[in-house]
């Protein structure tokens, strides 16, 4: 009798058939959102195929850095869950002071999405893996999507994703927005984040080493009472440390408080109406 | 308030504890991290052909002889297959819009029992705007959009960037105004939004106050007609295509040569500084996905772009058709502006009828073209052609077109001035609006208009005065 396992795979959570691989997209209509993710990435990495995909809008994307300007929001349905995306501007960094950096970094910081899915180019690891490091400093659940698979076989480039995984301490997911490769993998990583039946355990680079541990903690406690409600006190605590003096200001003046109690909409859309000068 | 200054002082003095080189060593064990992480989880495998591939093609389209050369005539081919293709479909439409719906819809308004003054607004103001908009915008945007979109889904934008960078800084400018100038020749009120990519507020603005002296789409049906009538005409009509192309990118590459010209002007004046460095990079060459730049560049933007005018076109018409209409004194409200306008205009080598056609058509570039038609005809009253005062008409064949402009005292000169203003004029009132809302500052909106009409003023004038010596 061979009914056996089949039946055990009928029911398998990992067999693709039992997931629910169709995601219900619903384009702009962002209402009543169970969870929030935003995306994250270098330029000109495929964000915004990434979010076209997911949401099934029609946000233009262009092969050149700097395609996305403006606030993009969607989202979709997957497994009876609803999921709000958020397509940030593609920057190198987190820590310069140009407006569409202001705006990732806020939005990821004070904004704090349920998951941040860093978008990377496979066949730049190393540039993008910048940008994958400093995000993991200041989240506690991310996803990489490792897309343009596709370009790094072309270039005989091969990457190990589970060295990837191992290394950051989250779900690392190769695929090919274009074709829609790794898709399915991606919506139930996500979804595996969000639940938090996918527990990250993210890479901290610079709060490992024992001096600078010691100064993050003694201010992380000092910043903890003062904000009680603040969502990333050690990263603010190292931001101060670095003498970034943005963030000072706004310990100053309190206007950390506000960030950090209103929602990742508001964070965007106030970052992103700042007039150049006047 | 005291445990806010107690953060920042303690944060002050850790700082001391850590050292100067603080900031250097986390950089530094960013990047060390991120090269030992990467190290770790990628292979290549030697395969190094298609590198020397899109090395070789990047070596030719961005080499200091080569690069321009390929710019110019990509350009030059994207206008030809855009004439070229534009002009049967737009017979089509127009045959069917305007020959066959316009009759139509006004003999159904005489059998409901309309006014002859409610017909006429409704369908020879309204109706016949919106119908010469389509039938003259659709075909042009539909062709040269999925073009445009499948050169930057290709990577060749970022290209183009890379050579006009130099050109760019030496202007005291931001290179990537490069690439906000190429979605000018969408759109200009896109293209404002797109200057958030150049992070240094002096240079946006440049980019901002310059963006208007890329030709919108609006503006290539008026640059396309005039040149295949008064310059094409003079070539043998083999190559009038050709040669009234070769006219277009003239007037592009003047364009650029202008944006160079006040980007320089203003980063030594109003807006004085060094231009600063960025890294561009290169994206690989893509495989363009044909069906898909297709689908939405046409939805997307062709339509999106064809319903703005449309919606412009509307009340456009039926100021036209008023001011032919409304009669003060004997004459319409036309006929007089015309003629108070028309010395003024003859002085820059243009008529009283191109400039009240620009002020009727603030709200959109692309109702130009039949304005300055509809007004050429009722100043020179015409009899047999068009349809009625305030009634815009298309004609059947560019050379009917070229006859009513010839009859209303159209010359060579006339043509080349009018595309050249069609260059340098204010920007429309979306685009205004665009910069009054990214740059939040009246001064710098009002700017905006003024240069550019300024110089267009200045040109045409020269221009008209050269001519009047040598002819």
């Amino acid at each position: 009798m061979n009914t056996h396992i089949p039946q055990q795979c009928e029911t398998c959570p990992v067999n693709p058939v039992n997931r629910d691989t169709a995601p219900v997209r619903h384009g702009l209509d962002a209402s009543g959102s169970d969870y929030v993710i935003a995306l994250a990435g270098n330029p000109n990495v495929g964000k915004s195929t990434v979010f076209n995909s997911l949401t099934g809008l029609r946000q233009h994307t262009g092969n050149w850095p700097g395609k996305t300007v403006t606030r993009a929001e969607g989202s979709y349905s997957y497994a009876g869950k609803r999921y709000k995306v958020i397509d940030l501007p593609g920057t190198y960094s987190l820590l310069s002071a140009s407006t569409d950096e202001e705006i990732a970094r806020d939005c990821i910081l004070f904004g704090r999405p349920d998951v941040t899915v860093v978008v990377a180019d496979a066949t730049r690891l190393e540039r993008n893996m910048n940008l994958v490091l400093q995000v993991l400093e200041i989240t506690d659940r991310a996803v990489l999507a490792l897309n343009l698979m596709d370009e790094a076989r072309r270039h005989g480039v091969s990457v190990d994703e589970r060295t990837l995984m191992k290394e950051l301490g989250i779900p690392v997911i190769p695929m090919v927005a274009r074709t829609g490769e790794g898709f399915s993998s991606l919506l139930q990583s996500i979804q595996d984040v969000a639940n938090g039946q996918f527990v990250c355990k993210p890479k901290r680079v610079w709060t490992q080493s024992g001096k600078l541990k010691k100064a993050v903690d003694t201010l992380e406690s000092k910043l903890q009472s003062a904000y009680p409600s603040l969502a990333n006190v050690r990263w603010v605590a190292l931001r101060l440390l670095e003498g970034d003096q943005r963030i000072a200001e706004a310990v100053r003046s309190g206007e950390l408080e506000r960030l950090s109690g209103s929602p990742i909409e508001m964070i965007h859309k106030k970052e992103a109406k700042r007039h150049v000068v006047a | 308030m005291s445990s806010r200054e107690d953060i920042l002082k303690t944060a002050e003095n850790l700082r001391w504890d850590l050292g100067e080189q603080f900031h250097d060593h986390t950089v530094e064990a960013l990047y060390g991290e991120a090269a030992r992480i990467s190290g770790r989880a990628v292979s290549h495998s030697g395969k190094p052909a298609r590198f020397d591939f899109e090395k070789a093609l990047d070596r030719l389209v961005t080499n200091r002889w080569t690069g321009f050369p390929i710019m110019v005539a990509l350009l030059a081919i994207v206008f030809w297959l855009t004439i070229e293709g534009a002009n049967i479909p737009s017979a089509f439409l127009s045959s069917i819009l305007i020959d066959t719906m316009h009759p139509f819809l006004k003999s159904v308004g005489a059998d409901l029992g309309f006014p002859w003054w409610l017909n006429g607004f409704l369908f020879d103001g309204m109706y016949l705007a919106v119908a010469w908009v389509v039938s003259v915008m659709l075909p042009p945007m539909a062709i040269f959009f999925p073009l445009f979109t499948l050169a930057e889904d290709f990577g060749y934008l970022p290209r183009v960037a890379f050579n006009l960078d130099g050109l760019f800084r030496k202007a005291g400018a931001h290179g990537k105004q490069a690439l906000t100038m190429a979605m000018g020749y969408g759109c200009n009120a896109a293209a404002i939004i797109s200057t958030r990519i150049i992070d240094s507020p002096r240079e946006r603005l440049i980019a901002i106050l310059t963006n208007n002296f890329a030709l919108c789409n609006g503006r290539w049906p008026t640059q396309i007609l005039i040149a295949t009538i008064f310059i094409g005409a003079l070539a043998p009509p083999a190559l009038s295509g050709v040669v009234s192309s070769l006219a277009v990118v003239a007037v592009v590459l003047f364009g650029i040569a202008m944006t160079f010209a006040v980007s320089w002007g203003l980063s030594r004046t109003m807006l004085k500084g060094e231009a600063s460095f960025f890294s561009l990079e290169l994206p690989p060459y893509r495989p363009p996905r044909i069906w898909q730049t297709i689908y939405t560049s046409v939805i997307d933007r062709t339509l999106i772009v064809l319903w703005r005018a449309v919606i412009w076109a509307l009340p456009a018409g039926a100021v036209i058709w008023l001011v032919s209409n409304i009669h003060i004194g004997g004459a319409s409200i036309a006929e007089q502006t015309v003629q108070f306008l028309d010395p003024f205009g003859l002085l820059l080598g243009l008529n009283g009828v191109i400039l009240l056609a620009y002020i009727i058509a603030i709200p959109a570039n692309e109702i130009v073209i039949p304005t300055v038609l509809m007004l050429t005809a009722l100043v020179a009253r015409m009899s047999g052609i068009g349809s009625g005062a305030g009634v815009m008409f298309e004609l059947d064949s560019e050379l009917a077109t070229a006859e009513v402009l010839r009859a209303g005292g159209w010359t060579i000169l006339t043509g080349i001035n009018l595309m050249l203003f069609s260059l340098l004029h204010n920007p429309c009132s979306t685009t205004l609006y665009t910069i009054y809302k990214e740059t939040g500052s009246a001064k710098w909106t009002i700017l905006s208009a003024v240069i550019p009409l300024v110089m267009g003023f200045v040109v045409c004038f020269s221009i008209a005065q050269i001519w009047g010596v040598f002819s």
